[in-house]
């Protein structure tokens, strides 16, 4: 079996990040301790809380359940990659305003799922937006105001 | 919490990786959406030695609607590809419903339909959906190809296939409904995105106002996906009637064995398979 580290070049936020990883790295931990972004939470690590929800080519993948090796070629958003220099994206806006954390572990997980499914639909309606945010955990069950503040920020995003 | 480590191959041509499966053999494990397979290794339940990921394998993630009589899903189409129906008739709205229970959202991004087959959890929606279509399933291996009727396919052990270890599951033919079908299909889990704690997959073939064939598989009440042939039976040649439909619900749960665990007993099972295959069987009529 192999530890031999493979290179490859990551991109994450729009930026190349070249890093050295053993294959069974996940994409999780590779973004954490490689790329020094710890904005991208581990819960559980089978799947199942989706704190480690990152956007792959868009799309919403608990990056516990992904081999960094998997990953050259796809475009990596991370919560970092959210705000504008001090300006906060309208879903973080939208979770300032309306408390949508409370202790902030579930957040990135939550940011990115509902980044995702408001730019792929804007009109999304509320109870496919329940069903969507059902996917991830919050273990503080402040699930009303989380709902609440997606609901403010597809207000805020829908063009 | 962290795989054991692993040879990561990423083959680019069909050869090569079953070149890998053959020379790797059980030490071998074929990655895909890997929604099923990468928790088994955090927990380090697998632990394979060389991972075979087929992502660059070309053609696989295709739905080919060519033949007039069925429908082919290759291995990698994800759940998701399935639940935004592009399928026309019955068989594309049985398979968009389908879809939607499988996982949450994140999950059906990655996870695809072969993998879900090959993985075969009991309580799986598309091992279900397979075995009450008679789907055939599509294997190759370095050494030829093989077809094999979904029935056979699942043993009945939790997680448990024929497939050989050298084995790749190629992709899934299913028959393309006929307008004269109806489908349905009906769930039970404590949380929306948990397993099924029992479901129910329904395909009716009606003439006039009796039904001239039924297809019912169940999941969640034994260790694979089973068919329903005494509800089927009780059901096939009668008028499409509440009374009739009552009867096929009574003859499933009559004729399941079902275990209890954490989730439930197995009353509690019997009496889910009456209400789920019910509830499938009003929507395939409706």
């Amino acid at each position: 079996m192999n530890a031999e580290r493979v290179e490859l070049t990551l991109t994450v936020n729009g930026e190349p990040r070249a890093v050295a990883v053993e294959p069974r790295k996940t994409l999780a931990d590779t973004l954490r301790e490689d790329c020094g972004l710890t904005g991208t939470h581990l819960g559980c690590e089978h799947g199942v809380c989706g704190a480690c929800t990152v956007l792959v080519d868009d799309e919403p993948v608990r990056s516990c359940l992904m081999f960094a090796v998997q990953c050259s070629g796809v475009e990596i958003r991370t919560v970092e990659g959210l705000a504008d220099g001090d300006r906060l994206h309208p879903i973080q806006q939208a979770f300032w305003e309306h408390h949508g954390l409370q202790c902030g572990f579930c957040t990135p997980g939550f940011l990115m799922l509902a980044t995702s499914v408001l730019e792929a639909r804007p009109d999304i309606g509320d109870e496919e937006l329940r069903e969507v945010l059902a996917s991830n955990l919050c273990r503080c069950t402040g699930y009303q105001n989380i709902i609440t503040s997606v609901h403010a920020a597809r207000d805020q995003m829908r063009p | 919490m962290k795989p054991a480590a692993f040879d990561y191959r990423a083959p680019r041509t069909l050869e090569e990786a079953l070149g890998l499966l053959r020379e790797h053999q059980d030490e071998a494990k074929v990655l895909a959406g890997g929604q099923s397979l990468v928790p088994a290794m955090n927990f380090r339940l697998a632990r394979p030695a060389v991972l075979v990921d087929i992502a660059r394998v070309p053609g696989l993630d295709r739905i080919d609607l060519d033949d007039p009589g069925s429908v082919t899903v290759g291995a990698r189409v994800r759940h998701l590809d399935l639940e935004h129906n592009t399928i026309p008739g019955p068989l594309g709205v049985l398979l968009a419903r389908t879809g939607r229970w499988v996982g949450h959202y994140p999950i059906r991004v990655r996870g695809t339909f072969g993998g879900s087959l090959a993985h075969a959890d009991p309580a799986a929606e598309w091992c279900a959906l397979a075995c009450a279509l008679d789907a055939e399933i599509h294997c190759r291996s370095a050494n030829g190809a093989r077809v094999v009727e979904a029935c056979d396919f699942f043993e009945q052990m939790a997680f448990t296939t024929c497939l050989a270890p050298d084995e790749l599951l190629m992709g899934v033919r299913l028959p393309s409904l006929g307008d004269s079908w109806g489908v349905g299909m009906a769930e039970f889990a404590r949380r929306w995105g948990d397993f099924a704690i029992v479901l129910a997959i329904a395909a009716v073939e009606r003439d006039g106002d009796s039904v001239a064939r039924a297809r019912i598989a169940l999941g969640g009440v034994a260790g694979g996906p089973v068919r329903a042939a005494h509800a089927e039976a009780a059901l096939s040649g009668r008028a499409a009637t509440p009374e009739s439909v009552a009867a096929a619900a009574a003859a499933a749960a009559e004729e399941v064995d079902p275990t209890g665990d954490i989730h439930g007993s197995a009353d509690y099972r019997r009496d889910l398979v009456r209400t789920m295959v019910t509830r499938a069987l009003n929507q395939a009529l409706a």
